[in-house]
């Protein structure tokens, strides 16, 4: 349990310091904020690369993904992907427009 | 010591990504915050295929550079018109791609979970479904896909709890279960997940909409943090965290601005009392205007007290005027006016007045979705306001010119009590020597409750397309 422990703790400090930063984004700033943390949570992404390794991982020993799980695991990539380029380069061009 | 080490690396990543939210104080920062985020995250998979061997090379690649792509495409080309239906999507991605992963990692042999990163698994894969359900609903209401107006099927609430229950159970029947019949049952959970945020979103519309898009922004960062907790990635749940505390403080964001609480509006509380025929009519001109509407519904010279045409009467105190403060509405999103707007706001200020914005926190159909507008149509970043900075100088301004906004400037929000706006902190443009109204019709706005400042003798009424009405009053302005 040390392991839960230690990830629910990372998820209570992180959530903690981004509240206190995030609460003074000012209101013009929602928009662009929003899809920022959008291209964040293409993290996902990490997880959805991991269903495709090869090597011991946390989880211990993988077998190769089986035909559906490549699919579904292509599937989350493709859309954590759009998140992740889209996220960025929306906020990119929003930021730069309030820049005026 | 290697998993320590592999933790500390983990950890300086996250601090990263921490580092680009901290500069989303100013639009510059805000732009280097972003480049911050991108690179940490660039490191994250960076890392991730140092300590990993990836294998189906073709297909991680082609995944990557299809959603990769598209995700650019749509981001380099998309007008700040149907932002917030794009951010509802990227929410429904999110929430998508958790979901998929939570159902591989639940489902695939071998896999030797922990009982509690099990059920971290399975609350992933719930929120994640529902998650992209109800963002793929909310996106498109706000693409114009789907009536903007919610839907409440009978017996909604009792639909609800049945698919949380079956997801419940069926949970707990495929917990620990590895085989096809394991699989079987998940499949089921995610399906019924995917009703469940369906029917969750569809019945809240309208000017609610904000409070929906911030709460499936939440949601699609708790999922990932919950999938993080399942396949152990420190920097899935911290990234999931900062998703879901940004998004958790924009929806009570926007139900403060509502004076209404954020469960309620979740709970598809319809805000009215009034008859339903009232909340028939709320403005559904589709999300990018149609000439059609616009043209049916001008009736421009309708008598009021004056012998004069309205548009000569708001030409003439637009042109006495030494001050004037804009309101943009969801209605200026609608008619797409935005530009008009800078137009006119340009040329008043060309001819020696002080000119400003003044922006509701809801006004729009997300957080911020005046300023993006106004920021493509090119006014300056300094001359728009929040509702604090300006509603004292309403007072000593000569013309409040209102458009498409009704509800955020409605004084019986004020000063009528029980109505569904009650409480509401709202512009009070009211104190303005004279109002300009540029909206599509003078009925209620979504609230349903009358506007008496349209009523008031000082106020002028331009009814029609905002693209129309704000143009003939820039042509007076030479």
């Amino acid at each position: 349990m040390g392991e839960i422990g230690l990830m629910l703790s990372i998820f209570a400090v992180t959530s903690a310091v981004s509240y206190l930063l995030i609460s003074r984004v000012p209101q013009r700033l929602h928009t662009p904020l929003m899809s920022f943390t959008n291209a964040i949570s293409a993290v996902t992404i990490l997880g959805a690369l991991l269903i495709f390794s090869h090597e011991p991982s946390s989880l211990g020993s993988l077998p190769s993904p089986s035909v559906a799980e490549a699919v579904l695991g292509g599937l989350a990539i493709t859309l954590a992907a759009f998140n992740l380029f889209g996220g960025f380069a929306v906020t990119d061009r929003m930021t730069e427009m309030f820049k005026r | 010591m290697e998993g320590l080490r592999g933790l500390l690396v983990d950890l300086a990543v996250i601090a990263i990504f921490i580092g680009g939210i901290a500069q989303f104080r100013t639009p510059a920062g805000a732009r280097k915050g972003n480049l911050t985020a991108a690179l940490a995250f660039a490191i994250a998979l960076a890392l991730l295929f140092y300590r990993n061997t990836i294998g189906h090379m073709w297909i991680v690649v082609t995944a990557f550079i299809v959603g990769g792509g598209l995700g650019y495409i749509v981001s380099a080309r998309i007008g700040m018109t149907r932002i917030p239906a794009l951010v509802a999507f990227q929410n429904g991605a999110g929430g998508g791609a958790a979901c998929l992963v939570s159902f591989v990692e639940l489902t695939r042999g071998g896999t030797d979970f922990l009982a509690a990163r099990e059920v971290f698994g399975y609350v992933g894969l719930v929120v994640g479904g529902a998650t992209l359900a109800g963002s793929i609903v909310a996106g498109g209401k706000l693409a114009g896909w789907l009536r903007q107006r919610p839907v409440t099927l009978p017996g909604h609430n009792v639909a609800l709890f049945a698919f949380l229950a079956a997801v419940t159970t069926l949970a707990i029947l495929s917990g620990g279960v590895r085989d096809g019949v394991g699989a079987a049952l998940t499949a089921g959970i995610a399906v019924a997940a995917l009703f469940l945020g369906a029917l969750f979103a569809v019945r809240i519309g309208g000017a609610d909409m904000p409070v929906l898009i911030s709460f499936l922004n939440t949601c699609s960062g708790l999922a990932a943090a919950f999938v993080g907790v399942a396949v152990g990635n420190q920097m899935l749940i911290a990234a999931g965290a900062m998703v879901g505390s940004s998004g958790l403080i924009l929806t009570l964001v926007m139900a403060r601005a509502m004076n209404r609480r954020a469960g309620s509006i979740l709970a598809g509380s319809r805000l009215l009392d009034a008859s339903a025929s009232e909340l028939d009519t709320e403005v559904e001109a589709p999300f990018l205007a149609d000439a059609a509407v616009s043209e049916a519904s001008r009736p421009s010279s309708s008598p009021v007290a004056s012998a004069d045409p309205p548009v000569l009467r708001a030409r003439r105190a637009l042109a006495r005027a030494a001050s004037v403060v804009i309101v943009p509405g969801y209605g200026m999103a609608v008619a797409q006016a935005q530009r008009d707007v800078a137009a006119l706001a340009a040329e008043l200020e060309k001819a020696g007045k002080l000119v400003r914005f003044a922006v509701h926190p809801v006004a729009g159909r997300m957080p911020g979705h005046m300023h993006v507008l106004l920021a493509e149509a090119e006014v300056d970043y300094d001359k728009l306001f929040e509702m604090e900075a300006i509603n004292d100088d309403f007072a000593s301004t000569d013309v409040a010119l209102v458009v498409g906004a009704c509800d955020v400037v409605n004084p019986a929000a004020m000063n009528v009590e029980n109505t569904p706006i009650s409480g509401m902190p709202i512009l009070r443009v009211y104190e303005a020597a004279t109002v300009i109204v540029c909206n599509l019709d003078d009925k209620p706005g979504y609230s349903g409750v009358p506007n008496p400042l349209y009523d008031d003798p000082r106020t002028i009424m331009l009814l029609g397309d905002a693209k129309d009405t704000v143009r003939e009053l820039s042509a007076g302005q030479d």
